[in-house]
């Protein structure tokens, strides 16, 4: 009994963050819109894109190789399957002792390694200048993502995310220096991996101002639309990771009634909802910088994150 | 097993004659590559029932060699292990050339080396006393450079033949001094007995100095890398794949050998040396290789990245040692020889793909490459594997190394000592560093080489490889996701090891639930790669089949986006120097002083402009080449006593006695 | 001195090390001055707090001094100061910013080893806190050290002085008159400085440290 409430449990939380993915980008882009006095699309555009997206032929360069076609699919195995393992509304899922925070982030450089070969696969200048630039950002990001890691695991004792959402939510965990330090850092890497404003623009029309939609511009129908739903997918999964470790207030421990567990997805949405306000806002009031700046900001969460790790390593009240 | 493992290597011994002999024939190359591949794999077999059955070690004693000392050979669980990959290399690279070898111009000059570079390889890793370990390693160099230089007319093999040669000597000179230090006054030579006798601290000291020059040389640390990348790449591809796969395996088994094993007990201070080198290494080591665009210069560079990440493992292990934190000793160790197997299986099969291009279109610039998925799909196919799994990529194996490398860093701030204390941060930020650059460096040579649109004529019109050789590459792909899918089974397989040189070993894996590995303890980490590859491929058919069903499957063909102009020449598309351009404006501004300049030709001018990138190799400059202008000019000081009078000559004679005669008198 | 102040007081003394750092990090010199007034407030802040948990009131006059001048009066003259010189506006670094972290990555490892070895009998909070406050007065050094223009080596200097004042509050019992005394010593320190830089616009029309090396007597 207890097995097959667990698995509909993970399933139900799998289902969650896909249906709620596209919700959430529209969302952001509403909030945008009205930060800026426009009207703005309504919250469930990106649902009706997603769907016309599915159902228009896919219109294939003529170098792309099987490798372009299989793409879109493992972009969106990977998003997926790390998506699943971020506790949402209940620590303790199912299958979270199969990949920790180190694998969550391993799989989805593996997502990105394949979008950027795939930039590669047509031949022309545009997928060479989203994949060559993507690289270079996700070289200084995932550095600092792994030390953000390292932090977190020094302080809760353990790498698994279920197990770090609930040390976090108890409160032997205290107001840590690291913890401050790691939750700016990993904020920075966030926008980082996402593409949001002021590393990326995720709304460009302009090439040269392009990394993740340069990667994907050649992409078209169906594939398309998964590739949109694994950056949405993206981002609900990194503002969930910052909400079940920084913000873990309303997150039901492993062995919850069902009632229970329905605050507990109420308390997840409205983090969500924070999360995306506070990101439009962010948005709204910063400038993109200029490619070569981005090493410059990525650089700093590195270090940031190194030097949350060197404070653990030095002393255990820090 | 011992005399099963001599036997082989005897056998490869005289095959090499043999080949020397008959080596012009037409059936001369099947021959050698097929009794290679056989004696390996009877060797395999042999190594690989010694090790998972946990035999005791076996010795023997023939009567060759010195006179008073004869030949010691030993077969214990370390060997045992290195020897499992020194053969599974020697046989996956004996099957690619039972395909490869048919394109071979100068057959004459390979056939013979080869069989004898394997049965070095297989001697140094049973040898148990330091007469028959150090002439195997020298025969080993030897063997290795003939080949190298077997292309001899090309004027950059010559070149990093010498340069290998030279280094090889070094190296060679450091382990001779290292086992000299051991053996001690009376002359301790076998293994057994350098064991029982126990060290003095600045004895210990100089041993690790000594085995850090010269099996890290071999092996290809920072600073003493620097004929890797010139001898790997000279040599024919499985040659290379060989040498970088798993001759500096040997290298690695030498110095484990040397320090774990017979050195003793370490200083708390040796792991601080050998984690900063290995840091140094690592980073150092992607960015050289995000800098090349010759395919398999890229590919030796890359080795050094990985032989940093093992030292960095060694060092982690030498660390919690000297502490006594024996459990964390053994996961770093395991972590460190778990990532030994793994980069012999995806460099092998990365220089196979390397060779199959090279054979395929004669070139090894990837600059001139691209659209080879196109031509080549199965190569392309199994050398994505050997990518994904070099660049640490769940669920593919080289993730599991480096994941269990990550775990043994995390338990490392209960180390007492302030220098490791901000040493292993540092470390693990440049680890992490290291494993996305080498992603980043992978996309590059995937991308360039096989993705896009043919650059030259030769990529347009090359042919896929040949059976054997796709053969050997798919077997070690299929290793590759084996590893990655069921790591329990080959970290059980190591405990033998770990116990013979820290006396624990990591918790058996086998009993974990749905086959996930638990390096600590279940409450603390785990990771399940047959789940994490299960529900990706579930993922990813059930979204292909629900959208093919609910929504359009229909696809059609057109020219790509190309923003209104026409007819783009596969010359605007990205090369390699151009997509390493953002990470080399980052790093390689500092580390090598790159500096980009244009050449804009006057306008009316008809000349194209130029990009010219510059780089200066650091190491280089900073060691060899003072090195080589200091042993110059004292040459050419010493070169006068060319031209001495007959008295003089004879003065040199009678002060040489004389000053002898002295110190006779004085010392005694 | 229970967990949660402990953790207070950390928190408040590592975000004097991270804006210290975001100091170093930025390259125009309007956003370095609200950088600087931000340090100054974390620093009244992190002052007030250990008026609190210390029980000393005259804490709060430091704090409160912290707050006025040098979080509103300073970065304020000096904003002036830079429109009426009409100084560039881009701050040029000795090495690039990469460097520049690492230093000062390097800087705060050596002053965490120093401190918590020399004052190993010392209370926790105190030595912790001492490391913090040393890291930061390293870093304003740095900051002077890799800076070409000299309004950016002032606020280097001032940060410096912060660490100072981070340094005296932890340490328990720093006595009212001290504090008055540094301050005026700054204050003076920083008209001298003002009025110099005023001279030396006057003259040589520029406050490029480098350029103004031109115009030194001997020439070795």
């Amino acid at each position: 009994m207890v097995l097959i409430s667990d698995f509909a449990i993970q399933g139900a939380q799998m289902l969650l963050v896909l249906l709620l993915a596209p919700l959430f980008t529209g969302y952001v882009r509403k909030v945008k819109a009205r930060l800026l006095r426009r009207q703005g699309p309504p919250l469930f555009q990106p649902y009706r894109d997603l769907v016309r997206l599915a159902r228009k032929d896919v219109v294939l360069a003529e170098s792309a190789s099987w490798l372009f076609r299989i793409v879109p699919y493992i972009l969106f195995a990977a998003t997926w399957v790390a998506a699943s393992l971020v506790p949402t509304f209940r620590t303790g899922l199912m299958f979270s002792w199969s990949a920790d925070l180190i694998a969550i982030t391993a799989l989805l450089g593996s997502g990105r390694f394949f979008l950027a070969l795939a930039g590669m696969d047509v031949g022309t200048s545009f997928g060479g200048i989203g994949s060559s630039r993507e690289v270079m950002i996700a070289s200084l990001a995932e550095p600092a993502m792994i030390m953000i890691v390292f932090t977190l695991a020094l302080i809760a004792g353990s790498t698994q995310l279920s197990t770090m959402a609930a040390f976090m939510a108890s409160p032997a965990v205290g107001l840590r220096v690291s913890l401050g330090l790691g939750l700016i850092a990993l904020v920075m890497v966030a926008i980082a991996e996402n593409g949001r404003i002021p590393i990326d623009n995720p709304a460009t029309h302009l090439e040269l101002t392009m990394v993740h939609e340069a990667m994907v511009l050649e992409y078209s129908g169906r594939h398309l639309a998964l590739i949109e739903l694994s950056s949405s997918l993206k981002l609900v999964l990194y503002v969930s990771l910052v909400a079940c470790l920084f913000a873990p207030w309303g997150i039901e421990s492993a062995g919850a009634a069902v009632p229970t567990l329905a605050i507990g997805v109420a308390a997840y949405i409205g983090k969500l909802a924070v999360g995306g306000f506070l990101l439009a806002v962010f948005e709204t009031s910063i400038a993109k910088m200029r490619v070569f700046r981005v090493a410059d900001f990525l650089g700093a969460a590195l270090m940031l994150g190194l030097l949350a790790t060197l404070l653990r390593f030095v002393s255990g009240s820090f | 097993m011992l005399t099963i493992v001599l036997t082989c290597a005897a056998a490869l011994l005289l095959l090499a004659p043999l080949a020397a002999v008959f080596g012009r024939g037409a059936a001369a190359t099947p021959f050698v590559y097929g009794a290679s591949s056989i004696a390996s794999a009877v060797s395999l077999a042999a190594a690989l029932m010694q090790l998972l059955g946990a035999a005791a070690p076996e010795s023997l004693t023939l009567p060759l060699g010195v006179p008073w000392l004869g030949s010691h050979f030993r077969l214990d669980a370390l060997s045992a292990f290195f020897l499992v990959v020194v053969d599974l290399g020697a046989l996956s690279a004996s099957v690619f050339a039972l395909g490869y070898g048919r394109h071979e111009t100068a057959p004459s000059r390979v056939l013979p080396f080869y069989p004898a570079f394997l049965a070095a390889m297989t001697l140094v890793v049973v040898a148990d006393d330091a007469f028959t370990f150090l002439s195997s390693w020298e025969f080993m160099s030897l063997t290795s450079w003939a080949m190298v230089i077997s292309h001899h007319r090309v004027p950059e093999n010559t070149r990093a033949g010498y340069v290998y040669l030279v280094m090889a000597g070094f190296g060679t000179l450091g382990l001779l001094l290292a086992f000299g230090l051991l053996a001690g006054p009376e002359g301790l030579y076998t293994f057994a007995q350098m064991r029982s006798a126990h060290p003095s601290a600045l004895l210990g000291a100089l041993t690790l100095a000594l085995a850090l020059i010269g099996a890290g040389s071999k092996a290809g640390l920072v600073p003493l890398h620097a004929w890797l990348p010139l001898a790997h790449p000279a040599a024919p591809s499985h040659v290379s794949a060989l040498m970088s796969g798993v001759m500096t395996k040997v290298a690695v088994y030498g110095f484990v050998r040397i320090v774990f094993d017979l050195a003793g007990g370490s200083s708390w201070w040796w792991s601080i040396v050998v984690l900063t080198l290995a840091g140094a290494t690592t980073v150092m080591g992607v960015l050289y290789a995000l800098m090349q665009h010759d395919l398999k210069r890229l590919l030796a560079y890359h080795t050094v990245e990985n032989i940093g990440i093992i030292f960095i493992g060694l060092g982690l292990a030498l660390a919690f040692k000297a502490h006594g934190m024996v459990f964390a000793a053994a996961l770093a160790l395991t972590a460190a020889l778990l990532h030994v197997f793994n980069h012999s299986l995806f460099k092998s099969l990365l220089f196979f793909g390397a060779g199959s291009v090279l054979t395929a279109t004669g070139e090894r610039d990837m600059e001139h490459l691209g659209g080879l998925i196109h031509r080549m799909p199965r190569t392309a196919f199994v050398v994505l594997i050997g990518c994904a799994a070099i660049s640490a990529l769940p669920p593919l194996n080289g993730f599991v190394s480096e994941w269990l490398t990550f775990q043994a860093i995390l338990l490392s701030p209960e180390l007492p000592s302030w220098g490791l204390k901000l040493l292993v941060p540092a470390v693990g930020a440049l680890l992490a560093l290291a494993a996305a650059l080498a992603a980043a460096c992978f996309v590059k040579a995937y991308g360039v080489t096989f993705l896009g649109r043919p650059r030259t004529p030769a990529a347009e019109s090359a042919a896929e490889t040949d059976t054997y050789s796709l053969a050997a590459m798919f077997a070690l792909a299929g290793l590759c996701l084996l590893v990655g899918i069921l790591p329990g089974a080959f970290i059980d397989a190591l405990a033998p090891v770990s116990t013979a040189l820290i006396g624990e070993h990591m918790p058996t894996q086998i009993g974990a639930q749905w086959l996930s590995i638990v390096p600590i303890a279940a409450s603390r980490s785990s990771y399940d790669g047959l789940l994490v590859f299960l529900f990706m491929v579930i993922s990813g058919t059930l979204a292909a089949s629900a959208i093919h069903r609910l929504a359009s499957d229909r696809l059609r063909r057109a020219p790509a986006w190309d923003c209104g102009y026409p007819d783009a020449s596969p010359a605007t598309q990205y090369s390699a120097t151009s997509f390493a351009q953002p990470i080399r404006r980052v790093f390689g501004t500092i580390v090598f002083r790159a500096r980009e300049r244009v050449e804009m030709p006057a306008p009316g001018d008809a000349k194209p402009a130029r990009l010219k990138v510059e780089l200066h190799d650091p190491i280089w400059d900073t060691v060899y080449a003072p090195l080589a202008v200091g042993v110059g000019v004292v040459a050419d000081r010493l070169n006068r006593l060319q031209f001495l009078t007959i008295r003089q000559f004879l003065t040199l004679v009678f002060c040489t006695l004389v000053v002898l005669l002295l110190v006779l008198a004085i010392w005694s | 001195m229970s967990g949660i102040s402990f953790d207070i007081a950390h928190l408040l003394a590592g975000s004097l090390v991270l804006v210290s750092f975001l100091e170093l990090y930025q390259d125009r010199l309007y956003a370095l001055l609200n950088v600087y007034a931000l340090h100054a407030l974390v620093l009244a802040a992190s002052v007030a707090w250990q008026a609190f948990v210390q029980d000393a009131p005259h804490l709060y006059v430091t704090a409160v001094i912290a707050l006025l001048f040098k979080a509103i009066v300073i970065p304020v003259t000096l904003h002036r100061l830079i429109v009426r010189l009409g100084i560039h506006r881009e701050i040029e670094t000795v090495v690039g910013i990469g460097p520049t972290m690492l230093a000062g990555m390097g800087l705060v490892a050596l002053s965490m080893v120093v401190m918590l070895r020399v004052t190993q009998s010392a209370d926790p909070l105190a030595r912790e806190d001492l490391a913090f406050a040393l890291a930061v007065v390293l870093l304003g050094l740095l900051m002077m050290v890799t800076r070409r223009n000299a309004v950016s080596q002032v606020v280097g200097f001032m940060s410096l002085e912060n660490g100072l004042v981070l340094a005296a509050t932890g340490a328990k019992g720093m006595p009212l008159v001290v504090e008055i005394s540094v301050a005026f010593s700054i204050l003076i320190a920083f008209i001298v400085i003002g009025i110099f830089l005023f001279r030396i616009r006057e003259r040589f029309d520029t406050i490029d440290v480098q350029a103004l090396d031109r115009f030194r007597g001997e020439r070795r």
